[in-house]
């Protein structure tokens, strides 16, 4: 049990996991999000939608420690969170990928699924230096739940594949292995079919929900394909110019007035 | 076999001797530049120091000696002791790493986000501090460094092959130094060291993830301050290493430090991200300076083996400007 799971371990299903509370988010002049609040509940798939430059990646970076607002509060497992790094909040158990795959390129898929757990890995440098007893150890039980990863993913044809050479689609799939790796409790992720054909959505989005069901995982979803986003999530959040403008079922947000007019370009007032 | 080819065996040979001792500087370089994209200026410096540092621990010499004298009228130069060699080293080692601590605690920590020439600036600087306060901590004098590393020709060597040459020719053998042979083999033990360790341990595989990317590096819980201070120890070590390699060859003085200007071709052949870039980088300006100076110094005027390895980066520059091995450079517009 790392960090993470222990912070979570008082928190049950469909209790609040996470809080955003009046984020306030600027670089120079420019207003990324403004009075943003919403939460997220243990075990749901949230989905952030929203048009281009919303303000959907920037919350994700906000919830994963990249940005630091100027304004408001992010509650963590019932605790305010206090100006902590990426890597520390990593270790709290929130895993993430990227809009723009960010894998290690020269490294093979294997190696890149194993990096994602080392907030599980705890044996010190020297032990490994010497490689024996506990780090071997370790190393043998997290490569055993890697492999466990891969079969989930459907990816062992590439295990030992560096990584860069792989077509888009099976990079996303290995870069979602990666954070799954890290048995997170909140897992953000950031346009994960972006650019995929109707076949690899469909296997990404089974993936994402298989990840709910079978880990219990949460999952924080920004997604610009409606159909799949009104599919696979509980609740969505909708962003737009960086203010909140819907929240709720994707039944309500379907016919929220707002929602449709920031989607069909209705012009500001 | 004609004496010939033999001797341009004998100055192959004593050319890859050579490399091996610009590819041990160039992997410092290399080592730090994957990590953090920083080109460490002061790694021949980091050389010097760790040199200075083993022959004054090595020898008992009270740090600062000078200064404290200057400052309370003291007479203290010696502690009165002799290490073994093994002894120095290890806490040689010991000075890099909290040198590489703080290093990151002082200078890096600050400057995290900074364009790539404010860093190496920074690495400017250092490189400056370090040499004056090597000279301070150990006094400018030049320095014998011994830590009973076999010198002086192979005679083996030259007993072995002296029959080699066809009879009657005038042939005394093959030319070797002992200390370029063990320079050779810690380099290539050093090496595997390290690729085994980066390959298999979890450090190793979070160095190579930061090398890749920072943002997935601290995604997934990687401290890139942990991982800049493991990167400057290493270096350190790899610096010791090459400071006593040739401070065991031509004395512990201030021009241990501009072996770091020999590594610059190296890295240009090998490119600044390849760790087989930078021992083929070395070996191959090892080799060509020396079989330049054999084949056509003489025509010349010699002295060529001072210029030879610039002018063949100067060429490398021209037409594969990535370098043999390292990444091509690809930017997307």
């Amino acid at each position: 049990m790392n960090i993470g799971s222990k912070m979570a371990s008082n928190i049950q299903p469909g209790e609040e996991l996470l809080r955003i509370e009046n984020i306030s988010l600027s670089f120079g002049g420019v207003k990324a999000l403004t009075e943003v609040s919403f939460d997220i509940k243990r075990g749901e798939v949230r989905a952030i939608i929203g048009p281009n430059g919303a303000g959907k990646s920037s919350m994700l970076n906000v919830i994963n420690g990249f940005y630091h607002p100027q304004v408001g509060e992010v509650w963590y497992c019932g605790q305010k969170r206090k100006g902590l790094k990426p890597f520390q909040i990593a270790h709290q158990g929130i895993a993430r990928t990227f809009q723009n795959i960010a894998l290690f390129k020269g490294m093979s898929t294997l190696d890149n699924i194993m990096t994602g757990r080392s907030t599980h890995m705890r044996a010190n440098m020297l032990s490994q230096a010497i490689w024996r007893g506990a780090a071997e150890k370790e190393e043998i039980k997290n490569r055993r739940f890697v492999e466990e990863i891969i079969d989930f993913l459907e990816i062992q044809s590439i295990r030992k594949t560096p990584v860069g050479r792989l077509p888009y689609g099976l990079q996303k799939r290995v870069e979602l292995g990666r954070a799954l790796a890290a048995e997170p409790v909140l897992l953000l992720l950031d346009e994960p079919m972006a650019g995929m054909n109707v076949e690899e959505k469909e296997d990404m989005s089974r993936f994402i929900l298989d990840v709910q069901s079978e880990f219990g995982t949460t999952i924080a979803i920004i997604e610009h394909d409606m159909g799949v986003v009104m599919d696979i999530s509980d609740r969505l959040v909708v962003l737009d110019y960086g203010k909140k403008i819907g929240d709720g079922t994707p039944e309500e947000i379907r016919n929220n007035q707002a929602v449709i007019d920031a989607y069909l370009g209705v012009p500001h007032e | 076999m004609s004496p010939e080819i033999l001797y341009t065996a004998e100055v192959i040979l004593n050319g890859l001797m050579a490399g091996v001792m610009y590819a041990l500087v160039a992997l410092g370089f290399v080592l730090i530049f994957k990590a953090s994209g920083i080109f460490n200026y002061a790694q021949g410096v980091m050389a010097l120091f760790a040199a200075m540092t083993l022959v004054g621990i090595q020898n008992g010499q009270v740090p600062f000696s000078h200064l404290i004298n200057a400052v309370f009228g003291t007479q203290l130069h010696h502690f009165g002791w002799h290490l073994p060699a093994i002894v120095a080293i290890l806490l040689t080692v010991v000075v890099m790493i909290i040198f590489a601590i703080l290093v990151e605690r002082l200078v890096l920590k600050h400057l995290v986000n900074q364009e790539p020439i404010i860093l190496f600036m920074a690495t400017i600087g250092l490189a400056y501090f370090m040499e004056g306060f090597g000279d301070l901590m150990w006094g400018s004098e030049i320095k014998v460094l011994d830590v009973g590393l076999p010198k002086g020709a192979s005679l083996a060597l030259e007993e072995y092959t002296v029959g080699w040459a066809t009879e009657g020719s005038q042939y005394y053998g093959m030319y070797v130094d002992k200390l370029d042979m063990v320079a050779a083999l810690v380099a290539i033990a050093l090496v595997i060291t390290l690729s085994l360790f980066s390959q298999y341990t979890k450090t190793g595989r979070a160095l190579r993830a930061v090398a890749d990317d920072h943002q997935a590096a601290l995604s997934v819980g990687i401290s890139l301050r942990k991982i800049w201070v493991i990167t400057w120890c290493i270096a350190g070590v790899v610096a010791m290493v090459a400071g006593v390699m040739w401070g065991s060859k031509s004395g512990v003085q201030f021009s241990l430090s501009l072996i770091a200007l020999k590594a610059l071709p190296v890295l240009i052949l090998g490119g600044f991200t390849s760790i087989p870039g930078a021992i083929i980088g070395g070996l191959i300006i090892g080799v060509g300076e020396k079989l330049f100076e054999y084949s056509i110094g003489p025509m010349i005027g010699g002295a060529t083996e001072n210029w030879f390895a610039y002018v063949l980066a100067l060429f490398f520059l021209v037409f594969r400007p990535q370098g043999l091995f390292g990444d091509k450079i690809i930017e997307r517009v």
